[in-house]
């Protein structure tokens, strides 16, 4: 155990309002445990504390080390919030049809004053793929993927997965040109999955007699654009998955993934 | 400066530039030691920032990175350069102190400390830090915003988003079948299947290089070379039809890439045995098969027995082979690209008939 500082508080008036303060049947009625000035009660903050107590009560010092984790998984974590909530207040100005999509993001940009909600969001989702990418990056470089952490590793290569969704589905939702000529890049390649894209290896091959199984309008590029090219069907099934869907699904791996971070052991070090 | 330009245009030429990747990755590891130095990591991140800059006065360079969507990627740039060039620092430390018979740092620290408050103010920090990049950023950075969508008028070039461009710079040597579907569902399931074919107990939890080496130079030949560097390669260096345009060069339409693409099966009965292809495809197609069958199934058996039996007899044969086939999947791509650049070609197996193209 790392010997734990006190300080004693300069007596002042600060001091003496907090001091004040933290009396108060309000705050103690908030937070059920003394100041954080003893061992106890700074377990007791982390324990009593729904958000806190994601947290261990006490870690290895290399794990705090900005040097160890680069705080990558941190602030892939902080970003998916500030995702979640600027994506929410975008939500409540933006429809997805054809007739409005584009013009409630001019809408957006035009009459919210300062509005940059939709700047965080995009520039929030880049930076997030980078982060994640980041995180598994030192996750490696350190081993932290050696038993017992194999499997939160592979949790973790799903959630990479559903981050570059998410950043795929949104990325269509502006319904501009380049919305949609990226998303028709990317999904033309469905329409080579072997036996499940009409174009794709095999598939001529499930046929029954002359009446093929795949084509154009039942294969998995249709599954995905919920038509044959990139329209209507495909801009309400990208809005239904990047805002419920997939933020759910990720959502419930990042529980699974900050559990078994602790049920692992906590932050990975050398035996 | 004219000079400069072309020679940087001349360095960025696809064949160039990922060689170069290979070479720049190959040299870092191999002189780890020397470069584990900090003058030599923050000098590499102060010349590319100055190269960045003194780029920007070149309004064809200026064009490319500061569209509002690939600024994000100028920062993987930096960002990777460093974090790779860090790992091995970090690495090269560590490794220096278990020779001298002390341990990692990791070690010397693994004492316990308390989350409140040494951990939370960390992270307070860091959020706040975050927070205030991400406004800053928005602020001066309007989000992009185009022609509203038109199904008829496609750009020239269509580009996906830029974290896939890796897999659309993988479209020029494969078919989409390939580039789009099978090979990105084998990074998936190599990336899941890490931590069960590793068997190597050691550095676990603690950087190091001389511990790991194998894994650590496929994983950043994967990750930097093949993954991020083909990234910076579609982005900033393709142009339209997806022809390859210098840092400094004007993006012209009308720029002609000669494409003289020849298949496995032309080589093999046009130009070697000189009889003309056969009817069936079947046969046509049979030299390319067997190498491919070869390549799959015979070559890790082959490895197996001679320069990779250290690892079949550690990691036991499903392992072996199910790391053996995720290897050989990783390296088509630098092979594919090599017979490319080399011998100009196009398939080893082509079966349009039925969308078969390797
Ligand atoms: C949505 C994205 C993700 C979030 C929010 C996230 C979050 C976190 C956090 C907060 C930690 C604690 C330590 C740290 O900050 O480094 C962590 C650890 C870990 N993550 Fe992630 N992660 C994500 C994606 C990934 C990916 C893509 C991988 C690997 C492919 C991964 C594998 C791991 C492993 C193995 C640990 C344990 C590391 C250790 O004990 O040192 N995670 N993650």
């Amino acid at each position: 155990m790392a010997e734990t500082k006190t300080i004693a508080p300069a007596e002042g008036p600060g001091t003496r309002f907090w001091n004040w303060l933290t009396e108060t049947q309000i705050w103690t009625s908030v937070f059920r445990h003394g100041r954080p000035d003893s061992d106890r009660n700074r377990v007791l903050v982390v324990l009593s504390n729904v958000f806190l107590h994601l947290h261990p009560v006490r870690l290895r010092k290399s794990g705090v080390r900005l040097r160890y984790t680069w705080c990558m998984g941190g602030l892939s974590f902080f970003l998916f919030l500030v995702l979640t909530f600027t994506g929410l207040l975008l939500m409540f100005y933006y429809r997805p049809t054809l007739e409005y999509a584009y013009t409630d993001i001019v809408g957006l940009r035009e009459h919210v004053p300062l509005g940059i909600m939709r700047e965080m969001h995009r520039w929030g989702a880049h930076a997030m793929v980078i982060t994640v990418w980041l995180h598994m990056f030192r996750v490696f470089m350190t081993g932290s993927y050696k038993p017992p952490r194999e499997f939160n590793w592979s949790v973790g290569v799903v959630m990479l997965v559903l981050t570059l969704l998410l950043s795929f589905t949104g990325y269509l939702l502006p319904w501009d040109q380049l919305a949609i000529w990226a998303i028709t890049v990317g999904s033309n390649m469905a329409r080579a999955t072997p036996f499940l894209g009409y174009e794709g290896p095999g598939a001529q091959l499930l046929r029954l007699g002359d009446v093929p199984l795949i084509h154009a309008a039942d294969d998995a590029r249709f599954a995905l654009l919920g038509g044959t090219f990139v329209g209507e069907g495909a801009l309400l099934r990208f809005y239904v998955l990047h805002c419920v869907g997939l933020p759910l699904a990720i959502a419930v791996l990042m529980a699974v993934h900050f559990w078994r971070v602790r049920k692992d052991g906590g932050i990975s070090g050398p035996l | 400066m004219v000079l400069i330009k072309g020679f940087v245009n001349t360095l960025a030429d696809p064949r160039l530039f990922f060689l170069l990747a290979c070479v720049g990755l190959a040299v870092l590891i191999w002189k780890r030691e020397q470069l584990a130095s900090s003058a030599v990591g923050y000098g590499t991140l102060g010349f590319l920032g100055i190269f960045f800059v003194f780029g920007t006065f070149d309004p064809n360079f200026r064009l490319i990175v500061t569209k509002p969507d690939n600024v994000p990627i100028v920062g993987l740039i930096f960002l990777l350069a460093f974090f790779v060039w860090y790992s091995l620092r970090e690495g090269v430390l560590n490794d220096r102190r278990i020779a001298a018979g002390q341990g990692p740092i990791e070690k010397a620290e693994s004492d316990r400390v308390w989350v409140w408050p040494d951990l939370v103010y960390i992270e307070l920090i860091a959020l706040v830090l975050c927070s205030v990049l991400l406004i800053v950023w928005s602020i001066f950075l309007k989000a992009p915003l185009e022609q509203p969508a038109n199904p008829a008028n496609t750009p020239n070039p269509s580009k996906a988003p830029w974290y896939f461009l890796g897999l659309q710079e993988m479209l020029v040597y494969f078919d989409p079948w390939l580039a789009g579907v099978v090979l990105p569902g084998l990074i998936i399931a190599g990336l899941i299947a890490i931590p069960y074919i590793d068997r190597n107990p050691k550095g676990n939890g603690y950087y190091t290089f001389n511990e790991r080496k194998p894994e650590i130079v496929l994983f950043l030949f994967g990750f930097a070379v093949l993954w991020s560097s083909l990234i910076v390669l579609g982005t900033f260096l393709r142009g339209p039809n997806w022809n390859f345009f210098g840092p400094f060069e004007y993006w012209d339409i009308h720029k002609l890439a000669a494409l003289t693409n020849v298949n496995l099966s032309e080589y093999f009965w046009i130009r070697m045995l000189k009889t003309g292809y056969p009817s069936a495809w079947a046969v046509r197609e049979l030299p390319g098969i067997v190498l491919v069958l070869l390549y799959v199934f015979a070559l890790p058996v082959l490895l197996g027995k001679s320069v990779f039996k250290g690892y079949y007899e550690k990691l036991g044969p499903s392992r072996y082979y199910v790391t053996a086939f995720l290897f050989l999947a990783m390296m088509s791509l630098p092979l594919k690209m090599l017979a490319r650049w080399i011998l100009n070609l196009k398939y080893v197996v082509a079966i349009p008939e039925i969308f078969f193209n390797i």
